[in-house]
């Protein structure tokens, strides 16, 4: 079951840096670690974090596995006008969430 | 006068017992320990990766589930209100059990008994985010257990459990957490084991975790070994530790390294 939490300011001024965070539900299995039996646990982490604004990619970050579980990413962007922050992560296995946001530019 | 004796003779020996429990004035919370990342990461929900798990507990909450198809709000209503305090007196004293059971027993007392369904493995994802969701509830609460005739020997036997010296290393709870908070083991600050928090997110674990599962990690590190999960030994040690922690503010979920 995934789920995100997406912190975006809902008002800014035009040309203000705002800062985005977000918080996704994901194990980020290493594909490094054995079981008890010894057989090795098959990787299993997001690869991709996009963030378009309007469309245009503003964020991109690639992701290893050496990052913990339930990928915390801050990152800032200007404020430029109205409109949508669209937020993709896609990863092993098919995982694929899409999540977005209401920005008001004032 | 010689009753007068006897008096003073028994608050000295009950005194002397419990000589190294913390002052209330001194009592700290694990939060006071951590440092301001760390603590940044709790008090921001959008930071705060237990919220994941309190989201997916407000999912589940309204969802239909066992042979009765009964969900948890058709009887409980909006957790908003209704579960306002009530991991903030858990564990509570079950008439049916004769004995106090926790929040996640509680739980799944509710799923067998009322929804028909089989209980949720403890610390499965499920039972974490219901448990998450209804702790969320009670946050900023002060914690206050009932202590009374029936529970007062399970408190008694939380206590005993928590000032006895056991496993290889042969240490009891009390000589870190009463005798040694603050001070270092290996590194990281002893806290005082205060449970305002939980279910919490611990760093180390990457997940959400109960309060007996903190137990059972402290248990290993001393080399003992650690209780089933559900255990009545358990049980009453987070009674104790509740009691102990009475009228300090919930936190839940918290975040700790």
């Amino acid at each position: 079951m995934a789920s995100a939490l997406i912190n975006v300011p809902a008002r800014a001024r035009r040309g203000e840096v705002i800062e985005i965070k977000t918080l996704i539900s994901h194990a980020m299995e290493t594909g490094y670690r054995r079981s008890q039996l010894g057989a090795r646990i098959p990787r299993d982490i997001i690869r991709l974090f996009v963030c378009t604004y309007n469309g245009t990619e503003v964020f991109r970050a690639e992701l290893h596995p050496a990052i913990a579980a339930n990928p915390f990413i801050v990152f800032s962007t200007v404020a430029t006008e109205s409109g949508t922050l669209a937020f993709h992560w896609t990863g092993d296995n098919g995982f694929s969430v899409t999540e977005s946001a209401r920005i008001t530019v004032e | 006068m010689r009753r007068l004796w006897v008096l003073v003779g028994a608050a000295s020996i009950a005194a002397s017992a419990f000589a190294g429990e913390i002052p209330r004035s001194e009592r700290r919370s694990g939060y006071d320990f951590m440092g301001r990342e760390t603590r940044a990461m709790q008090d921001d929900d959008t930071a705060n990766p237990g919220m994941l798990w309190v989201l997916e507990g407000e999912s589940l909450w309204s969802r239909k589930s066992g042979a009765a198809a009964r969900a948890c709000a058709d009887c409980h209503g909006d957790a908003r209100t209704t579960m306002k305090g009530v991991a903030a007196r858990h564990p509570s004293f079950d008439a049916a059990l004769g004995r106090p059971v926790n929040l996640e027993q509680r739980i799944n007392r509710c799923r067998t008994e009322r929804q028909n369904a089989p209980p949720l493995a403890s610390e499965s994802r499920d039972l974490l985010a219901l448990s998450a969701y209804v702790a969320r509830q009670s946050r900023g609460m002060p914690i206050e257990v009932a202590i009374d005739q029936r529970t007062q020997p399970f408190l008694d036997a939380g206590r005993a459990t928590f000032h006895r010296r056991q496993g290889q290393l042969n240490l009891a709870c009390s000589q870190c957490h009463d005798d040694h908070w603050g001070r270092r083991l290996a590194g990281n600050v002893i806290p005082q084991a205060h449970p305002t928090g939980y279910p919490l997110y611990r760093l180390e674990w990457q997940s959400l975790g109960s309060l007996q599962r903190r137990l059972r990690n402290c248990l290993v590190g001393i080399r003992a070994e650690p209780y089933d999960y559900g255990a009545p030994e358990l049980v009453d040690l987070e009674l104790y530790l509740m009691w102990r922690a009475r009228g300090m503010t919930i936190e839940a979920p918290a975040v700790r390294p």
